[in-house]
């Protein structure tokens, strides 16, 4: 995992956000979040109030009158500052990661071959889709495109991370290339598959930026919910002016509004959209990136995943389990030969067939001199050329069979018998050789991956069921699936298997997540609600995706689901939290505003509350001051911890219900203590 | 106390044949009494040309039932216009005023019972036959269609047929409402309610002095005000009298009869929705053992087998509120008054004033509660002279509206809250949020939220509206917090459909007869043309698998969340015109 650590606001985001959160004050922009265009309509009715304090009728001694307003509109104005300054701090977010991926947008040279060949230089921001440049070694890719010609390493760290290069060649399922990536070595003939500006890595700008967000589906939903109850709490506000008067209580206007913008949901209203941008953004540390919100959101749904085997949950067919010598040769000589070819090679292949060869007593050393072959995807082996002149080779049967035979040699019977056992068995069979003989192949097995057992189990208890596609027949896919702990499987899979299964899922109302690097990968991937693309995928399987993964780890879809679920949870957890708050705001201010004519309600003010003034003011203060001090919350999101959707429940509503029903209670008392006393210096005491 | 506790499990025990009963009629399954009643039904259906198999969609249903409804609104106003012709009217009544007319039409049709006028004095026979009692019958039977028809809609068994209001209707009214009105009449004959078409008694009482005693069809229309939750009573003093409600005996009858439908449709919601799950779980056989598991217990209780498992968890939360409400209104009404205690009336009964000794405080809390909870609005006590915390929570439960409610009618309020509680919830554990098996989206959140918006807005803007202006205030016969109680409690009564009156409140006049008519008006159909459009718009969606990440909405924890739900965003919205009201009347009793 390659999660970027990054402070939770570093000063230049800070700056940012100050700026954003006076800049977002326009009327234009805040009509886009009802409930806090409210607040600021009361602020600007405040500053009316506090210009000329009895324009609306309102009664009490002139100065004191002022001065109160003046402070409601001031903690109105704050309160509208919080919850901008908590969208900007997640835009500023955004942005900073956006300004990190952008440096590696620098403007290069393309070469364009012209139709008629010639080859011509031109900035890369000219190149149109279909256009074909070529890319030598050293240079920077200059736009997303496909491989048509060549064979080439590629550093894509700038994009993933990740340092090692990987292979890119036409045709298959490794020809597509991604702009701001750089050839290390050869040449490639490219053809660009984007429109200037629309590039992959424009869109990802644009996205980790929130510039194309849009409201999810379930934003909308709860934003609806919002404004209904700012509605209710409105009417609520209106009709109790003339039902005061009737009860002999003469209520200010600012008392009103005080009362007014304290129960509606500003907590949730503030944060709504920083919770939704945040979450995005904890997708994009992950290094996924994101198509839209709602596949973000969808993730926290999904009930059945569909995962390749191989590269997802095995290492794939790379681990050595066993040698099997053929014809003549002894068994030991295979071991030895085969440790002696791997001791340079890298792969894991390699690496386990050393070590397997170890763990059975072979302790053969590297003699002086000696010139290791790399593996090469022409040749399809790799050995290593003893200083003695013996040539020991491993690699495909088929390639070490035509590598003996071209010696002179002959291939032994044997071979082909144990070449299918082990593919039957769903292994894949690497033969060895020393010069012109046959020695016997080598066992590679197909191997959990360590931790996912865990993971499924985990998802188990979340109520997720894993699907594994695999292309082995049922006999050794069924052996995996037990081993790893899915809950089913499918053997001998097509492409159009998957697809088939997904719209199964799908009718019994099931939210389906896949993973998917090849070209017949696309259709699923499109047709599955929540499609995760491996970045060194086909460009054709990142389109159909709705989410690419940077770092090509197709585990990693796992982690995005949490991030789903946690988005949601952040945003129920603050919603309740923010209703609840209600209850004990109604007993600061109901109290308050009718005590002086009806001082009975005395009883009400179970906080003990100095006086009205300082009541409605504690309220007021303590709805604008949980804004900020929730930013961080809204920011990292909830802590999520698999477990059952009862329990799960039991505890949120614990934390943000009866937390949000006891928590202001608390802050409402300690704000009244410390401001009582100085609002009767001010002259608003009593 | 402990009577209350029997009447309550008493309801407790009979509530489940009569929900069965009631399934098996909305669901269209065979009942033993389907012999007699196939055929009385099939008269019916052929005379009216009625096609009962026909199927309609929810707009199809809702304009059914509104354009019936908006007939017999018109034919009831006629006749109570010219009741004064002499038929049926053996007391020389008049015709009735063009305001009162409205109010009462629209309060008789919309289930309210609202009574701006006295029964004796009001209505001559033909219109408490066939305006009061037929309505009645009609009312019930629409709200209660209504509530089936939503209820198909979110059982979901097709995309949009939520059934044919017509044949709803009869069979609502012909094998619910009429033969348990037949045999709850019958009994309260037997306790001594008047049945005849005689003219009043005038009577010489032992002082000398000359008394009129009501009398007519008293029995007919005493169990169908109770059955169908209207609670338009004969006479002025509804169920007080010992004319409507002689004995304890005939005091039960009426609070079970109308207990009961409304409980029943909260076990017909919980059956009907099941039916669906059964036929999935099917379905769902071939899963591993381990997905079932310990859920498989849970499935098999007795309480899911009562209630439907969906519908005990509603129930639950409805019996909560219930139960809180009877506590503290008995309570309030056990402590008496001191004010009347400071003159030298003893208090240990109780606060006795405006009560019958014969129902004494326990029966009469009961009641009150029962009234307004399940939206009835008979009394057998005067509210008015409840103790400011005891009439406050007649108030509170209509001002919810969410409790049991009348006829169906509180099961589709409470389901709103179920959605709004189901959507915070499912955020919660970290799911978009559904309900019943369909997602909840922006469409159901807005129908919804505007469904919970109008009750508070019937009832604020307009008390707002009658303290605010003259010929509001000219009603307010008590000053003072009392007073804003009365202007509250008559507004709450009228959206929530309510119509038991604080009494006290001069509101037979042209301001009072049109605003509350048009709160009862909104206060109905807007409500079930949303709730029926909901229904409509969930069914349309494909069932979501349900797994171990699922909102569990059948749980006992579920009713504790929705009761807070309730409490918070229903009875928040009203808490500072209470604390005007009973709270700072209460305040100041016992200061």
């Amino acid at each position: 995992m390659s999660k970027k650590k990054q402070k939770l606001i570093t000063p230049e985001i800070f700056r940012q956000a100050i700026l954003g959160s006076f800049t977002k004050l326009n009327p234009l922009c805040m009509m886009k979040n009802p409930v806090m265009f409210v607040v600021e309509v009361g602020c600007f009715i405040t500053l009316i109030l506090s210009i000329f304090p009895g324009v609306f009728g309102d009664v009490g001694e002139g100065s004191n009158l002022r001065i109160y307003n003046i402070i409601v509109c001031a903690v109105l104005f704050v309160t509208v500052l919080f919850a901008n300054f908590a969208e900007s701090v997640a835009e500023g977010r955004g942005k900073a990661q956006a300004a990190s991926l952008r440096k590696t947008q620098k403007d290069t040279g393309a070469r364009l071959i012209r139709e008629d060949g010639r080859e011509e230089i031109i900035p890369a921001g000219e190149l149109k889709k279909g256009d074909i440049v070529l890319v030598l070694a050293g240079e920077i890719i200059p736009g997303d495109g496909e491989v048509i010609e060549g064979i080439a390493s590629v550093d894509e760290s700038a994009i993933t991370g990740e340092s090692a290069p990987v292979v890119r060649e036409s045709g298959g399922d490794f020809c597509s290339v991604t702009g701001g990536t750089t050839v290390v070595s050869d040449s490639l003939r490219i053809r660009i598959t984007s429109d200037p500006g629309n590039s992959f890595l424009d869109r990802m700008i644009a996205l980790v930026e929130g510039a194309s967000r849009k409201k999810t589906p379930n934003e909308i939903a709860l934003n609806t919910l919002l404004v209904s109850l700012t509605i209710i709490f409105l009417i609520v506000i209106v009709t109790l002016y003339p039902i005061g008067i009737y009860s002999g209580v003469r209520l200010r206007t600012s008392t009103l509004i005080a009362l007014a913008v304290c129960l509606i949901p500003t907590t949730i209203g503030g944060l709504l959209s920083a919770i939704g941008i945040a979450g995005m953004d904890r997708v994009t540390r992950f290094n996924v990136i994101a198509m839209s919100g709602k596949a973000v959101e969808a993730c926290g749904d999904v009930d059945t995943m569909i995962l390749d085997k191989t590269g997802t949950i095995t290492f794939g067919n790379r681990l050595a389990a066993d040698f099997y010598p053929v014809g003549e040769a002894k068994r030991s000589d295979l071991i030895r030969c085969a440790a002696l070819t791997s001791l340079h090679d890298d792969t894991p292949e390699g690496k386990s067939t050393l070590e397997l060869a170890r763990r059975l007593g072979d302790d053969s050393r590297e003699p002086d001199g000696a010139q290791f072959v790399e593996f090469s995807a022409q040749t399809r082996m790799s050995g290593i050329d003893l200083p003695d002149g013996r040539k020991l080779r491993k690699g495909a049967s088929d390639a070490i069979a035509h590598y003996v035979t071209a010696q002179g040699g002959s291939v032994p019977a044997g071979l082909q018998e144990q070449v299918e056992r082990i593919s039957s068995l769903g292994g894949t069979p690497l033969a060895v050789c020393e010069d012109d003989k046959l020695l016997g192949v080598i066992y590679l097995k197909d191997t959990v991956k360590p931790g996912m057992t865990e993971r499924f189990e985990r998802l188990r208890a979340i109520g997720i069921r894993t699907i594994m596609c695999t292309g082995d027949n049922p006999l050794t896919a069924a052996t995996i699936a037990k081993e790893a702990g899915v809950d089913g499987f499918i053997a001998e899979c097509k492409p159009e298997d998957k697809i088939d299964v997904i719209r199964r899922e799908q009718a019994e109302g099931k939210i389906v997540a896949m993973t998917g690097d090849g070209t017949n990968d696309a259709p699923a991937l499109a047709q599955a609600n929540v499609g995760l693309a491996m970045n060194s995928g086909t460009s054709a399987a990142k389109e159909a995706a709705n989410m690419v993964d940077l770092d090509s780890d197709p585990t990693k879809i796992l982690e995005v689901v949490e991030i789903g679920k946690q988005l949601l949870i952040t945003r129920g957890s603050l919603t309740t939290f923010s209703i609840a708050n209600d209850i004990a705001k109604y007993f600061a201010i109901i109290p308050a505003m009718f005590m002086e004519a009806i001082p009975q309600l005395q009883v009400l003010n179970i906080m003990d509350l100095a006086t009205p003034y300082s009541a409605i003011l504690s309220a007021l203060i303590f709805n604008a001051v949980i804004i900020p001090c929730l930013i961080p919350l809204a920011m990292k999101g909830v802590k999520y911890r698999p477990m059952s959707s009862g329990k799960l429940l039991g505890r949120n509503m614990l934390l943000y219900g009866l937390g949000g029903v006891i928590t202001p209670f608390v802050g409402i008392k300690l704000i009244d203590m410390l401001i009582a006393p100085l609002l009767s210096l001010i002259g608003l005491g009593l | 106390m402990l009577q209350l506790i029997l009447t309550i499990v008493l309801y407790l025990v009979m509530v489940v044949p009569v929900g069965i009963y009631v399934y098996h009629i909305a669901a269209g399954k065979h009942t033993f009494a389907d012999p007699v009643f196939d055929r009385v039904d099939g008269v019916i259906y052929k005379i009216s040309g009625i096609r009962p198999q026909t199927g309609m969609n929810w707009k199809q249903y809702a304009a059914a039932l509104l354009g019936t409804n908006a007939v017999m609104i018109l034919l009831g106003y006629i006749i109570l216009r010219i009741q004064s012709i002499g038929l049926f009217n053996p007391n020389g009544i008049g015709s009735m005023e063009e305001s009162l007319s409205f109010n009462t039409i629209i309060s008789f049709m919309t289930n309210t019972n609202l009574q701006h006028y006295s029964g004796e004095s009001g209505l001559s026979y033909l219109s408490q036959m066939l305006v009061i009692t037929f309505m009645m019958f009609v009312s019930a039977a629409s709200g209660y269609a209504g509530c089936v028809a939503f209820i198909r809609g979110l059982a979901g068994k097709t995309k949009d047929d939520v059934g044919n209001f017509f044949a709803d209707l009869v069979r609502i009214t012909t094998r619910v409402l009429l033969p348990f009105s037949i045999v709850g009449g019958l009994l309260l004959v037997w306790q001594g309610v008047p049945q005849n078409f005689s003219g009043n008694f005038i009577v010489d009482t032992l002082e000398g002095a000359k008394q009129v005693i009501a009398t007519g069809p008293v029995a007919a229309l005493e169990i169908i005000k109770h059955l169908g939750t209207n609670g338009g009573g004969f006479l002025g003093a509804n169920s007080s009298t010992p004319i409507e409600n002689p004995t304890i005996l005939t005091n039960l009858i009426e609070l079970y009869s109308m207990m009961l439908l409304p409980g029943a449709s909260v076990i017909t919601f919980g059956k009907m929705v099941r039916d669906r799950k059964r036929g999935n779980e099917a379905s769902k056989a071939a899963l591993p053992v381990s997905e079932k598991g310990k859920r498989g217990k849970l499935r098999s209780s007795l309480t899911v087998w009562m209630y439907g498992r969906e519908g005990r968890t509603i129930f639950a939360a409805m019996g909560i509120l219930f139960v809180i409400g009877l506590g503290v209104c008995f309570r309030a009404e056990s402590q008496g008054n001191p004010a009347l205690e400071e003159v030298g009336l003893n208090q240990s009964m109780g606060s006795m004033e405006g009560k019958e000794v014969r129902f004494g405080i326990a029966q009469s809390a009961m009641f009150t509660t029962a009234t307004t909870s399940f939206t009835t609005g008979t009394v057998n006590n005067m509210h008015d002279t409840l103790t400011p915390l005891g009439g406050m929570i007649p108030l509170l439960h209509m001002m919810l509206n969410v409790v049991f409610g009348g006829k169906g009618v509180g099961l589709m309020n409470m389901i709103m809250y179920a959605i709004l509680a189901v959507f915070i919830c499912g955020l919660m554990i970290g799911r978009t949020p559904e309900y019943l098996g369909k997602k909840i989206e922006g469409r159901e959140m807005k129908l919804t939220a505007l469904c919970i918006i109008i009750h508070p807005l019937l009832i604020l803007a307009f008390s707002a509206l009658a303290v605010g202006t003259q010929a509001g205030l000219a009603g307010i016969t008590n000053g003072g917090f009392h007073g804003l109680s009365q202007v509250l409690y008559e507004f709450a009564s009228s959206a929530a459909n309510n119509g038991s009156g604080f009494e006290g409140l001069a509101d037979n006049t042209l301001f009072w007869n049109i605003t509350t008519g048009l709160a009862m008006f909104f206060g109905r159909y807007l409500s079930i043309v949303i709730q029926l459009a909901i229904a409509g718009s969930l069914m349309k969606k494909s069932f979501v698998n349900e797994s171990a990440g699922t909102l569990h909405t059948d749980t006992f924890s579920f009713s504790v969340i929705l009761v807070f739900v309730v409490y918070i965003l229903a009875a928040l919205t009203f808490f500072p015109v209470l604390s005007l009201g009973p709270i700072a009347e209460h305040l100041t009793l016992w200061a």
